[in-house]
C-alpha cells in the first residue's frame, strides 16, 4: 500500500516504552492469556487482521491488539458481547481455564522458554541454495504469511532455515510442518523500472507457497 | 465492542476498553494482575535494546563469537542469557563496506524482543512497513543515513518466526576499544539497520 506519507519517527534517546498506562495493560494481558492455549499466535495474528481495512490501518498498534483478543475471546465462547459491552464478568471461568492463569512467578521462565516454531515436514526440502523460484500465485480466504508484493514473482532460494509450522494451517488449529526458505528477491523484480538502486528484499516463505522455474 | 469486519466503527476510547477488557478477564480467573505487572516490568526495565548492544559489542571484539553468530546465532546469543519469546529463532546479518541490511515485518510487527525489546512505534507504522521494502533508501534518508550509490541494500522481511538482528559496522576510530566502551555506539535503530552505529566523540 502506497501514499501513507512519512514515518516521523521518534527520536530514538526521546521515545518512551509506551506512550499510554492503558498499552502496558494490553501488552500484558495479551501475552498473559497466551498460555491459556485457547489459540496459538497465527490465529493471534489473523484475528487482528481480520478488522476492517480501515480500522486496521486507523487504530494505534495496540488497538489493534486489543481489537484481536476481543475477537479471539468472543470467537472461543470464553467472554460474550454482552459482557464486553458491560464492562463486567457475568460469571467465572471454567476450573480448567483458571487452572492455566499465568501467575507472578511464571512470568520469568515463560518469556525464557518462548514457543519455537520448528515442526517436522513429510518430506525433505525440495529446493536448495541458488535454485530459482515462483511464489505461487494465491489467494487464500483464511491467515496467509506470503505477502502480496511477492505473489507470482521470481527469486531465489538463499538458504533453508529447517523446518516451521505452516501458518495457513496453523490459524485453523492444525500444527504441520513445512519447508522454511530465505528467498531473495532482486528489487527489479517487484518494483520493475521504479526500483532504486542497488536493492534486494530477503522473504522467509513455506514451500507450499513456491513453485520451480528453470 | 468487538469490530463488525463489514463495517468500520467510530473510535472508541482505547483507555476505557482496556479497562474494562482488564476487568473482565480478572473476574473470570484468567489473569493475575501482579502477573500483569511483571510482565510490564519485564519489558520496561530488563528486556531491551542494551542486551542486542552487548551482542554486538562482543561480536565486535571477540572473532571466535562473530563466528558463532554467523553459525548459530540463537545459541551465540542465548549464551548471553538472550533467548525465548520472540527470540526462539535469530540470524543475525552483517553489515559490510559494500552490504546495508535493514529488517522490516511488512505483514505485522515481527521483532527480536530477547535483543531489542519492544519494537519502536516507527517500527510498528504503515509507512515504515510499506517503504522499507519498496524504497529503502527513502526510508534510510529520513533516519539521516546516506549509503554510497554502491552499497547494496539488502531488506529483510520478517515474514517466518525467524527474527532479525543487523551487525552494524564497527565505527573507524574505536580501534583497541574495549567492549564495554564500544557498547553506547551500538544504538537500537543500528541493530535495525535504518541507522549505521554512532561515531565516536
Amino acid at each position: 500500500m502506497d501514499g501513507l506519507g512519512p514515518i516521523d519517527p521518534e527520536p530514538e534517546a526521546e521515545e518512551p516504552i509506551f506512550h499510554a498506562d492503558w498499552e502496558k495493560r494490553v501488552l500484558a494481558f495479551t501475552v498473559a492469556t497466551g498460555p491459556l492455549g485457547l489459540w496459538n499466535i497465527d490465529m493471534s495474528r489473523h484475528a487482528r487482521e481480520s478488522q476492517h481495512p480501515a480500522d486496521y490501518l486507523r487504530n494505534s498498534y495496540y488497538e489493534n491488539w486489543m481489537a484481536g483478543l476481543e475477537r479471539l475471546l468472543v470467537q472461543t465462547g470464553v467472554v460474550t458481547p454482552e459482557e464486553l459491552a458491560a464492562g463486567h464478568s457475568a460469571g467465572p471461568a471454567p476450573d480448567s481455564l483458571t487452572a492455566k492463569r499465568l501467575t507472578p512467578e511464571q512470568v520469568t521462565p515463560v518469556l525464557r522458554k518462548g514457543g519455537p516454531a520448528d515442526a517436522p515436514a513429510d518430506a525433505a526440502p525440495k529446493f536448495r541454495a541458488g535454485d530459482g523460484v515462483r511464489v505461487r500465485l494465491r489467494h487464500p480466504s483464511g491467515h496467509t504469511r506470503a505477502p502480496g508484493y511477492v505473489l507470482g514473482r521470481i527469486g531465489a532460494i538463499d538458504r533453508y532455515h529447517g523446518d516451521h509450522i505452516f501458518p495457513d494451517r496453523h490459524a485453523m488449529g492444525e500444527k504441520i510442518g513445512a519447508p522454511l526458505y530465505s528467498v531473495r528477491f532482486e528489487a527489479a523484480a517487484l518494483w520493475g523500472d521504479d526500483a532504486v538502486g542497488r536493492s534486494a528484499v530477503y522473504v522467509d516463505l513455506w514451500e507450499p507457497y513456491l513453485e520451480s522455474v528453470q | 465492542m468487538p469490530h463488525d469486519p463489514d463495517h468500520t466503527e467510530p473510535p472508541s476510547d482505547p483507555a476505557l476498553r482496556a479497562k474494562a477488557l482488564e476487568t473482565i478477564l480478572t473476574e473470570k480467573g484468567l489473569i493475575d494482575p501482579a502477573a500483569l505487572d511483571a510482565l510490564i516490568d519485564t519489558y520496561e526495565t530488563r528486556i531491551g535494546p542494551r542486551n542486542g548492544a552487548k551482542v554486538v559489542a562482543k561480536a565486535w571484539t571477540e572473532p571466535d563469537f562473530l563466528d558463532w553468530l554467523r553459525t548459530d546465532a540463537t545459541a551465540a546469543i542465548e549464551s548471553l542469557g538472550f533467548g525465548g519469546r520472540q527470540g526462539e529463532h535469530m540470524r543475525v546479518v552483517e553489515n559490510t563496506e559494500v552490504i546495508h541490511n535493514i529488517v522490516v515485518c511488512t505483514l505485522c510487527s515481527c521483532y527480536p524482543w530477547p535483543v531489542l525489546g519492544l519494537p519502536p512505534v516507527w517500527y510498528k507504522s504503515p509507512p515504515y512497513r510499506s517503504r522499507a521494502v519498496s524504497d529503502p533508501r527513502s526510508v534510510l534518508a529520513e533516519f539521516g543515513t546516506e549509503l554510497p550509490a554502491e552499497t547494496e541494500i539488502r531488506v529483510w522481511d520478517s515474514t517466518a518466526e525467524m527474527r532479525y538482528l543487523v551487525l552494524p559496522k564497527r565505527p573507524a576510530g574505536t580501534e583497541g576499544w574495549s567492549a564495554e566502551q564500544l557498547k553506547p555506539l551500538v544504538t537500537r535503530n543500528a541493530m535495525i539497520g535504518v541507522e549505521e552505529a554512532a561515531r565516536p566523540a
